[in-house]
């Protein structure tokens, strides 16, 4: 058989090379995922690893008895009256419980009273006033109430502080750790799953182990509804006139052009425009997350028109032909055959806008939404006016954690990316549901 | 020309459907067709034949203003239809496409079931009262166009699922059941086989009866079984329009004869 010219049993020249060629195509391509894959899986493990412990909160449980005398002295239940009882006047009482705690448990140790105080997180005193004033019948009673610990004895129980680290840190001492331990021990410190993470508002500086996500959570949701309510509309009829309607010109060639450019702007400029726009002119009240809405509605406006624009562009022309043919107006053919085809482009398109928006930071520094919100937005009262109320969003509380001294608000910092990273996550999900349930209806 | 003269007077009977004179189409710059003038009759197949890129399609689309959707091209001459300007700017194109129907060149289902293909034209003008005039209404169009049998079955998927030859029937069906007055067919037989064809054919005879068929066809023989008038397009002109049979048998001009006898196109 060697007289048979051009065999197609023996690779020639030409197609070895090519051959060749695309095995090196193929390897560059494994290559790429290799690197984007454990880049990625490198990100999760340096995040989860870093942020899995703040939803995770160490508890103490005391009995704690509530003397009338200290705590509404007239005995009349007046609120007044016992709102002014301070924190301070609650403190000796959850050290006292847990002194008693501890005798009752035979434990012995060379810790100081306030060094013991010490172990109970600043907030809980905060937390009891609270309780009490609003369920006044308890005083006279003891009762049994998980406190929070404080920030470093939480460290202990996740790991991040030891007793090395102990010996040279002024706020906690080995011989404190080694008390908490035999509390653990015995089932009085208990370290569980963290839902204040998720609801508590921002704490102090001093109490990490109160910091929760709460307003921030809330301010988000509110400003993805903002956004989702008028980008989505605005977005979809802007596309729609400019793409079907719209007479080929000059001028709708300088809008296109425009909108292109408004998508390529940073952040930031958005910022200073809502700035100069919804606060300083239109007098809208700094921090709101009405004015965060607006801001990022402004910021996610061009990308929703371009891929709206893009998913009506993929339709292609013949439809509309054939709608027209049958003596369909322009708007049926649009509205009845050329947007259904489109819909899962233009969903797609504003879940990006909306997870592009959902994870801004900078606009929102601009407009005040950094500041420090101790507690949930009264977003309806008459006095804020609808939307009125400071609150802060996620990506503001990680910044916000992340340039604070106590490592307690690292873990929090991770833990809030998490979170964002699972709105997200969820928000991808439900496009592609969207996604699915329009595609079967064609 | 004398002999067209003749065929005309002894059809003074029949009653002009669509009057076309001196169009010119440009896109842009550069014409399409130039001063044509045809006169289609009603209850009668008219058949458009001539070379790829003769201006065939373009002089169908205007008959319909199809063409209003091209940015570039400029329709000048005037076309009657029962006598009134369809580029009068009292015409609603709309109005009118519903009374013209057209089955495209290339076969352009709406990305929707075959039921709603078929459906869609109906329902928009309201011509069904219920779901069992609908229900008919689809049936009858499938049926003309030979394609219930294969789908009967599975009205409710997607019409972009159907083959090539199976799409243009579709579309077929969807133009009859607007029952428009003229049915613009550009080739429609392009990619079926020649049963469907015959079947097709069979169709356009019986639309005859009540509607006035224009048909842009590369087959010769097709043309000449079905039409009773043809019009061979040259490079964007009418060269000659006429009977059928005269067209076929003692073409007036050479170009006809050569195309006809397979010498150019
Ligand atoms: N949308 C358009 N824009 C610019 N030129 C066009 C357009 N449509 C058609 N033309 C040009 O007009 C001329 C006539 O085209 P037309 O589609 O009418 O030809 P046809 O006779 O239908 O050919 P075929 O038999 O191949 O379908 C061609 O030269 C074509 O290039
Ligand atoms: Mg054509």
């Amino acid at each position: 058989m060697t007289d048979v010219l051009n065999s197609l049993l023996v690779q020639d020249d030409r197609t070895r090379r090519r051959n060749a060629a695309e095995v090196r195509f193929h390897a560059y391509g494994l290559g790429a995922i290799g690197v984007a894959v454990l880049a990625l899986v490198l990100l999760l493990t340096s995040v989860v690893s870093s942020g899995i412990g703040a939803f995770r909160q160490t508890y103490i449980t005391l009995e704690i008895p509530l003397p009338e005398e200290k705590l509404d002295k007239s005995g009349r239940r007046d609120s007044a009256v016992m709102a002014r009882v301070t924190t301070f006047g609650y403190a000796p009482l959850l050290r006292d419980a847990l002194l008693a705690t501890m005798a009752q448990k035979g434990l012995t140790t060379t810790l100081s009273d306030t060094d013991i105080a010490g172990i109970i997180s600043k907030e809980a005193a905060a937390t009891m006033r609270d309780h009490v004033l609003a369920n006044p019948d308890l005083i006279g009673s003891t009762v049994t109430l998980d406190v929070l610990a404080e920030g470093r004895i939480d460290g202990y129980f996740k790991g991040r502080v030891t007793m090395e680290s102990a010996e040279l840190d002024g706020r906690t001492s080995p011989e404190a750790l080694r008390i908490v331990q035999l509390l653990a021990d015995v089932g009085v410190i208990e370290t569980r799953f963290n839902w204040r993470f998720l609801t508590a508002p921002d704490a102090s500086d001093q109490r990490p182990e109160a910091a929760g996500l709460g307003v921030a959570i809330f301010g988000s949701l509110y400003m993805m509804l903002v956004v989702l309510v008028l980008a989505l509309p605005i977005g979809v009829a802007t596309s729609i006139y400019l793409e079907e309607f719209a007479p080929r010109n000059r001028l709708s060639d300088l809008i296109e052009v425009n909108i292109s450019n408004l998508a390529a702007v940073p952040s930031i400029v958005f910022g200073i425009l809502g700035l100069a726009i919804f606060i300083n002119f239109a007098g809208l009240r700094q921090s709101s997350p009405l004015v965060g809405g607006l801001v990022l509605t402004l910021m996610t406006l061009p990308t929703i028109i371009i891929s709206t624009r893009a998913a009506l562009k993929s339709v292609p022309p013949s439809i509309r032909d054939a709608a027209l043919a049958v003596g369909a107006s322009k708007m049926q053919s649009v509205f009845h055959h050329v947007l259904p085809p489109a819909a899962p482009g233009i969903l797609t398109g504003t879940i990006i806008g909306l997870a592009q928006a959902l994870g801004e930071t900078a606009p929102l520094l601009l407009i005040g939404m950094v500041a420090f919100v101790r507690d949930y937005p009264a977003a309806f009262t008459a006095e804020a006016g609808l939307f009125g109320e400071a609150a802060t969003a996620l990506p503001v509380q990680v910044f916000n954690w992340t340039q604070r001294a106590d490592p307690g608000f690292a873990e929090r910092a991770s833990g809030a990316i998490i979170m964002l990273l699972v709105f997200l996550l969820a928000m991808n999900t439900v496009a592609i549901l969207l996604r699915r349930r329009f595609e079967r209806r064609w | 020309m004398k002999d067209t003269n003749l065929a005309e007077s002894v059809d003074t009977m029949v009653r002009q459907k669509i009057l076309a004179r001196n169009v010119s189409v440009h896109y842009g710059e550069t014409y399409a067709i130039k001063d044509v003038s045809v006169d289609i009759v009603a209850n009668a197949v008219t058949a458009f034949i001539g070379p790829s890129g003769c201006g065939k399609s373009t002089f169908l689309r205007c008959l319909n203003r199809m063409n209003d959707t091209i940015d570039t091209c400029r329709v000048t001459g005037d076309i009657r239809i029962d006598g009134e300007d369809i580029y009068d700017r009292k015409v609603d194109p709309v109005q009118l496409r519903a009374k013209v129907g057209m089955v495209f060149q290339k076969p352009n289902p709406f990305p929707k079931s075959i039921f709603d293909n078929v459906a869609y034209g109906p329902k928009i003008h309201g011509l069904a009262r219920n779901k069992a005039e609908m229900d008919n209404i689809v049936e009858d169009a499938l049926k003309k166009a030979a394609l219930w049998n294969e789908v009967k079955d599975r009205l409710h998927t997607p019409g972009t699922g159907l083959s090539g030859g199976q799409q243009q029937r579709l579309c077929i069906a969807r133009a009859i059941a607007t029952a428009p007055e003229v049915l613009l067919m550009d080739e429609p037989c392009s990619a079926l086989d020649p049963i469907a064809t015959a079947q097709i054919e069979e169709l356009i005879q019986e639309l005859r009866q009540s509607y006035c068929v224009v048909i842009v066809t590369h087959s010769m023989q097709q043309a000449a079984r079905i039409s009773q008038k043809t019009a061979f397009f040259h490079m964007g002109s009418l060269v000659e329009f006429g009977e059928t049979d005269r067209i076929f048998t003692t073409p007036a001009d050479p170009r006809t004869e050569s195309y006809i006898t397979g010498r150019i196109g």
